[in-house]
């Protein structure tokens, strides 16, 4: 019998067999299920009658935060009220615990290592980032995973990215996803683990994006191998215990790819898609846009608002280029305020948005008109997918982003800051 | 047997093409109205009750939202790709959208031409040329969720939830 990936030990300790493998159908408890404001608007949600345990429930207010419409305060209404109707005490409110659902999981290690989390939004596989096995289900299997405490999974294959060496100044991991899927294209059906000897230098935030990108690569899981720095992390934000889960050594995996850090430029993806469609900054320098967005579960972390200062620092805005700046979690929020990006991100002529999903998907916040181009840090760039559908969007990283919003182009950050590249 | 005319559509069709940002917060009949509005405007208009849609790979990249309900209220009968996201089937099983992996479909049908599936042997002949082809199989509880319904029943059945008003 082989040995299992991350995620087949996971699937099979939650449903409680010795050994589970591709092609397997399993059914398993769920640790933690994540529910949105989403999954209180009037026209979707069902009157649930009873949970299976409130403590394995956590309800993040995020797509329309602040309540955005009639719609979006009735649907935070309704859901303040089943919070306090089944005592769920994780909850995350309008308010200074707000932010993007996958974001304040991790900003509060409710994904613990070994574990299983879902929740209805297609990037949950973020928490993948922390050893987890975290799922985006549909609105449906949440209501079930509530009510039964269980979900299902057909178990996939696996392929494995060993990352190595590192990365240059101005490349980031959203790069390494735009290499990832610009050179492989969809893993659909398969899980994504990611390791190599390159992964304790990589943070925590770099492995969320690769993580919640892998939605993008159309993977089923996107998962980390766990770390000193994982665990470190995890143990200074929740006291709960955990079993980090690492592959066994004579694990089969559908294939072994190795990404080597240091070959990787920045990258964009052309509008509408991001499956075999990343050029080099170079083949679309230029390209006039209206706005420029760094945001969302997958680029409104820290170190993402860090790399956007430091690319506008000192710098203006160019005329006619709105630059929309949205941090993942007022959490961030605050912290970038206290490193001072905040003030060096306004100073340069951002707009500083609370923590929301907000732009990335055309709710709020950031709506693009007929014909505009934005380009964007964020989780999609399908066709209408920020608002009108003769919208272009392209998609890169926070400095490329930052860079071509102050040249008012595509340019590349080395080309403003000045750096070599 | 399931028969019906097929409608074709390309590689990496997304959820955003079939249920667009804007109308996750409409209702049913609105959202049903809005698909492919992007990247097929009126297309809507020509689909009918019955319909078959085959795809080609990665089939349904994308959000969590209800895209495939949408399909279902049309009154597509049954969905082949080459290939199909993990989460898209997902919620074909949770909202009752028959959806089959079916390897070699998108080149064996022309728009227009009429396929049918056998759920005996999971075979999916074009009636048009005689081509045969084998669609893979989905765990018994999932298939029996795609045909009759998807999940809110059985959830209801088991008085977890209560079951929703007809039209609301």
């Amino acid at each position: 019998m082989a040995g299992m990936t991350i995620v087949e030990k996971i699937l099979a300790r939650n449903s409680g067999e010795e050994h589970v493998k591709p092609g397997d159908f399993v059914v398993v408890d769920v640790d933690v299920a994540v529910m949105l404001d989403m999954s209180f608007l009037a026209t979707e949600r069902h009157n649930i009658l009873k949970v299976h345990d409130p403590d394995k429930i956590a309800v993040v207010f995020d797509h329309m935060v602040p309540a955005a419409d009639k719609r979006s305060a009735e649907a935070h209404a309704y859901g303040r009220d089943f919070v306090r109707r089944f005592g769920i005490r994780r909850f995350h409110d309008v308010g200074p615990e707000q932010g993007i659902s996958h974001a304040v999981v991790a900003d509060r290690a409710y994904a613990l290592p070994g574990t299983l989390l879902v929740c209805s939004d297609s990037h949950t596989c973020a928490s993948g980032a922390f050893n987890c096995a975290a799922r985006g289900v549909g609105a449906p299997d949440l209501l079930a995973a509530i009510t039964t405490g269980k979900t299902w999974f057909r178990v996939g294959e696996t392929i494995r990215y060993d990352l190595s060496g590192g990365l240059r100044l101005g490349v980031s991991a959203k790069d390494v996803f735009l290499h990832l899927a610009g050179t492989w294209g969809h893993h659909t059906n398969q899980n994504v683990e990611f390791g190599g000897p390159a992964l304790p230098e990589l943070g925590i935030d770099a492995r969320r994006t690769l993580a919640a990108m892998g939605a993008e690569l159309s993977a089923e899981f996107a998962t980390f191998e766990p770390d000193d720095r994982l665990i470190d992390y995890v143990r200074e934000r929740n006291p709960a215990h955990f079993e980090p889960q690492y592959p066994d050594a004579d694990v089969n995996y559908a294939e072994r790819r190795e990404v080597k850090l240091d070959d990787i430029r920045p990258l964009v993806a052309l509008p509408d898609a991001v499956i075999r469609n990343s050029v080099a900054v170079s083949e679309v320098a230029g390209v006039p846009i209206q706005q420029a967005f760094i945001g969302s579960c997958a680029n409104g972390t820290l170190e993402d608002l860090a790399e956007a200062a430091r690319v506008v620092k000192g710098r203006k805005v160019a005329p006619g280029v709105r630059f929309l700046v949205t941090p993942a979690t007022q959490a961030v929020f605050n912290a970038a305020l206290r490193w001072g990006y905040v003030a060096t991100l306004m100073e340069a002529g951002a707009v500083v948005t609370p923590a929301t999903c907000g732009a990335c998907f055309g709710g709020h916040m950031g709506v693009l008109g007929p014909g505009e181009t934005c380009i964007t840090a964020s989780t999609r760039n399908f066709k209408g997918r920020m608002g009108d559908p003769s919208a272009r969007i392209y998609m890169a990283s926070p400095a490329t982003v930052a860079a071509s919003a102050i040249a008012g182009r595509i340019a590349a950050a080395a080309e403003i800051t000045g750096d070599a590249d | 047997m399931i028969s019906g005319k097929v409608w074709k559509f390309g590689d990496n069709i997304n959820t955003d093409l079939m249920l667009p940002g804007p109308l996750l917060f409409g209702t049913e009949a609105e959202q049903k109205r809005a698909v492919f509005s992007a990247n097929r405007p009126g297309w809507v208009d020509q689909v009918q009750a019955g319909d078959i849609i085959v795809g080609g790979l990665n089939y349904g990249m994308g959000s969590s939202r209800p895209a495939a309900r949408s399909l279902r209220n049309l009154g597509i009968a049954a969905l082949f790709a080459e290939s199909i996201n993990g989460l898209f089937l997902r919620n074909a099983v949770n909202f009752g959208l028959l959806a089959l992996e079916c390897p070699g479909i998108y080149a064996a049908f022309d728009e227009g031409q009429t396929a049918e599936l056998s759920l005996e042997d999971f075979t999916v002949r074009n009636c048009s040329t005689g081509v045969l082809l084998k669609a893979q199989r989905v765990p018994g509880v999932l298939l029996d969720m795609m045909l009759h319904g998807g999940l809110y029943p059985h959830l209801e059945q088991q008085g977890f939830i209560e079951p929703r008003a007809a039209g609301s």
